[in-house]
């Protein structure tokens, strides 16, 4: 069984939410990134999402976007997305890691690269922003032959026969975006959100995880309640903003940025 | 530079894209956040139904004789052709359309296609200004809501554009992220289209994004070829032997070279801006510069300017409107099918062109515009006297003399 879905099987006989923090390589280095990843799990995270950085996120908000810049300025690339994959790896072989991002530097690095690449890294699950399934035939194969998932994501706007569709093409875990708009933008209607969750529910078998919008341990619980899980994102990002860009942060400091994660857990836990 | 042998001979269905989906050979396609495939989605299932409408057609056309002020004239330039001792050189003036440019004749067909799908907000991305002007010209004559994204690097180039959207009722907001230009500006457009779906209409300026937007935009500039094709055979009893037009997203170049796609005689050049020569890597030419991949940006898969890391690159152009690193995924597709030559003009040769233009013809070109000119130029001189090139006079230059005073020490 994949490590995706030991883990996401063993939320759900335990009756417990998935919390999946995402946050950007190299953002603001990649030492400080490894770091960061070490301490989500121990704050209690189950999946961690791994930005791969992308100087045109058209689907982030101001937060991510930074986060982006910040990486880029640190000299992050693909191959060192990967790369610091292993490293954590050789630390850490449970905890399954998704890398999220654009079309582009994959597409530059190439589909059959990339997947040997991510293999290699030992990558659980890869979700590409801008590919939607129409285009993702050739990746989705590629990395279903090594065991990687292909993570989709559902809309408000999506209607329910391409969320249908979504789900056949989908593996892991599907990903529903709460709200019309960018990462970090403001929640306004969970009843919405319940319905379309709910919806969901009777398409597929698949974990429902919710992000976008995940601010704070209160839309935490809000969202968890509805769904299997939920990804907090923007809110972490701008943490780790505040972080030295130098690479001389201390243990503390790492602690103090995923802070949020921890009382997410916590809130969960009760 | 003018090659005398025939256009490489192309099966007519590949000149006939895009397909369904929206792809011209692997280039196109729609790659963006799910959010947004609904109304990309619905954009597509519109306009096809439109364009089947005799009324939508009308409608048009309507507007573009009477409120735009077409057909616009195809006019031979008798100094400029002397000046390069070969080929006839005709221009067609899009730069005497309302509002300057050729931008206007996709603004009104997109207004027409936001008006049937109820949209009460229209949003778009502007880089030279022109295609921002031309749609807050279009949102104020329906009444609606208008905002412009633009790079706050722009805004500083293009200042009385920026002015003019304002008094036409728009709200230009300054984008200041990224390069702080147009591909920066796109970005921040889409942001607002997935924030605001519901009520919104994104008139994208150029023909890319994606699909249907490669697609109708196209079709709404092929008036330009069209009214081009039917002047020559009027004015010299043949089809030009080349036409040239200068390419940023590429709308201009294909609407003069798509309804000639198929003539075989017809040789077509796409002059790119080669900034600060090709060599510097300092251009925005993805089409002529030999180290350019297609890559995936804004919805579309095209040849991209981007580092080996797939980070997009900042590109360099006197001129803001073709100052952009990707192109039309038709242009790519045309690029590798041959059918157009791909080619530069440098930041240097756009502005000898600018005064050449202007002192020979009295007519000041748009730096865009110039560009075309410039290897329009070049290409009279390699031709015979007997030939006829037409070069797209996109737009007109009123908008860039602040520019151009400038780049020349000269306080206005």
């Amino acid at each position: 069984m994949s490590r995706l879905s030991e883990v996401t099987k063993r939320a759900a006989i335990n009756g417990q939410k998935l919390l999946i923090p995402y946050l950007v390589a190299g953002d603001p280095n990649l030492s400080a990134t490894e770091k960061l990843m070490h301490q989500l799990v121990k704050d209690g995270a189950d999946i961690i999402e791994l930005g791969i950085p992308f100087s045109d996120p058209s689907s982030d908000g101001p937060v991510i976007q930074l986060g982006a810049e910040r990486a880029i300025a640190s000299g992050t690339s693909l191959t060192d997305v990967c790369e610091l994959m292993k490293k954590f790896r050789a630390k850490n072989s449970a905890t399954p890691v998704v890398l999220m991002g654009y079309l582009n530097p994959i597409e530059l690095m190439g589909y059959e690269e990339f997947t040997k690449e991510v293999s290699k890294a030992d990558v659980d699950g890869v979700l590409v922003v801008d590919m939607p399934p129409a285009e993702s035939f050739d990746l989705r194969q590629r990395l279903r032959d090594v065991d990687i998932d292909t993570i989709f994501l559902v809309a408000p706007t999506t209607g329910i026969e391409r969320a249908k569709l979504i789900t056949e093409v989908c593996s892991g875990y599907l990903y529903y975006v709460s709200l019309k708009g960018v990462t970090g933008g403001a929640l306004i209607d969970a009843n919405a959100i319940r319905t379309r969750v709910s919806e969901l529910r009777t398409l597929t078998e698949l974990p429902v995880v919710i992000g976008f919008g995940i601010k704070d341990v209160d839309s935490v619980l809000k969202m968890s309640d509805m769904s299997d899980g939920v990804i907090i994102g923007s809110a972490l990002v701008s943490e780790i903003g505040k972080l030295s860009v130098t690479g001389d942060e201390t243990s503390e400091d790492v602690e103090a940025a995923t802070k949020l994660i921890r009382d997410a857990r916590d809130a969960l836990q009760v | 530079m003018f090659d005398q042998n025939s256009n490489p001979s192309i099966p007519q269905q590949d000149l006939e894209g895009p397909d369904e989906l929206g792809h011209f050979g692997p280039y196109g396609g729609v790659f963006v956040g799910e959010t947004l495939i609904s109304a990309v989605e619905e954009l597509a299932r519109v306009y096809e139904e439109a364009s089947k409408d005799s009324a939508f057609w009308e409608e048009y056309d309507y507007d573009l004789n009477h409120y735009v002020g077409r057909p616009s004239p195809l006019y031979f330039a008798a100094r400029l052709t002397s000046l390069a001792k070969g080929a006839k050189i005709f221009l067609k003036r899009e730069d005497l359309n309302h509002t300057g440019a050729h931008k206007v004749n996709n603004t009104i067909g997109q207004a027409l296609l936001a008006k049937r799908m109820g949209k009460t907000r229209i949003i778009a991305e502007t880089g030279a200004g022109q295609h921002g002007v031309a749609t807050a010209t279009v949102a104020a004559r329906l009444g609606l809501d208008c905002f412009i994204y633009m790079g706050a690097e722009d805004i500083q180039r293009q200042a009385p554009n920026v002015y003019r959207m304002k008094l036409l009722g728009a709200t230009v907001v300054s984008v200041e992220s990224g390069s702080r230009t147009l591909k920066d500006a796109m970005n921040e457009a889409l942001r607002d289209w997935a924030t605001n779906v519901d009520n919104t209409y994104y008139i994208i300026g150029t023909v890319a994004g994606p699909h249907p937007y490669p697609l109708l935009v196209r079709d709404f500039q092929c008036v330009i070829g069209r009214e081009t094709r039917k002047q020559a055979l009027d004015q010299f009893g043949k089809l030009p032997d080349a036409l040239v037009a200068c390419v940023g997203g590429g709308s201009n170049a294909i609407g003069m070279f798509h309804p000639f796609l198929k003539d075989a005689e017809v040789f077509m050049y796409g002059v790119e801006a080669g900034g600060d020569g090709l060599e510097t890597g300092r251009h925005a030419a993805p089409l002529s510069a030999d180290d350019v991949s297609p890559g995936v940006l804004h919805g579309n898969r095209t040849y991209l300017m981007a580092d080996p890391n797939g980070q997009i690159m900042e590109t360099h152009s006197v001129s803001a409107g073709l100052d952009y690193p990707g192109v039309g995924p038709e242009h790519s597709w045309l690029k590798d099918m041959k059918r157009v030559k791909y080619v530069a003009a440098t930041d240097k040769e756009a502005m000898q062109a600018f005064h050449e233009t202007t002192q020979l013809e009295g007519i000041i070109p748009a730096l865009e515009s110039s560009h075309a000119v410039a290897y329009a130029l070049k290409l009279a001189s390699a031709m015979r006297s007997d030939q006829n090139i037409v070069v797209n006079m996109s737009g007109r230059g009123d908008k860039d003399i602040e520019t151009v005073a400038r780049l020349e020490g000269i306080t206005l």
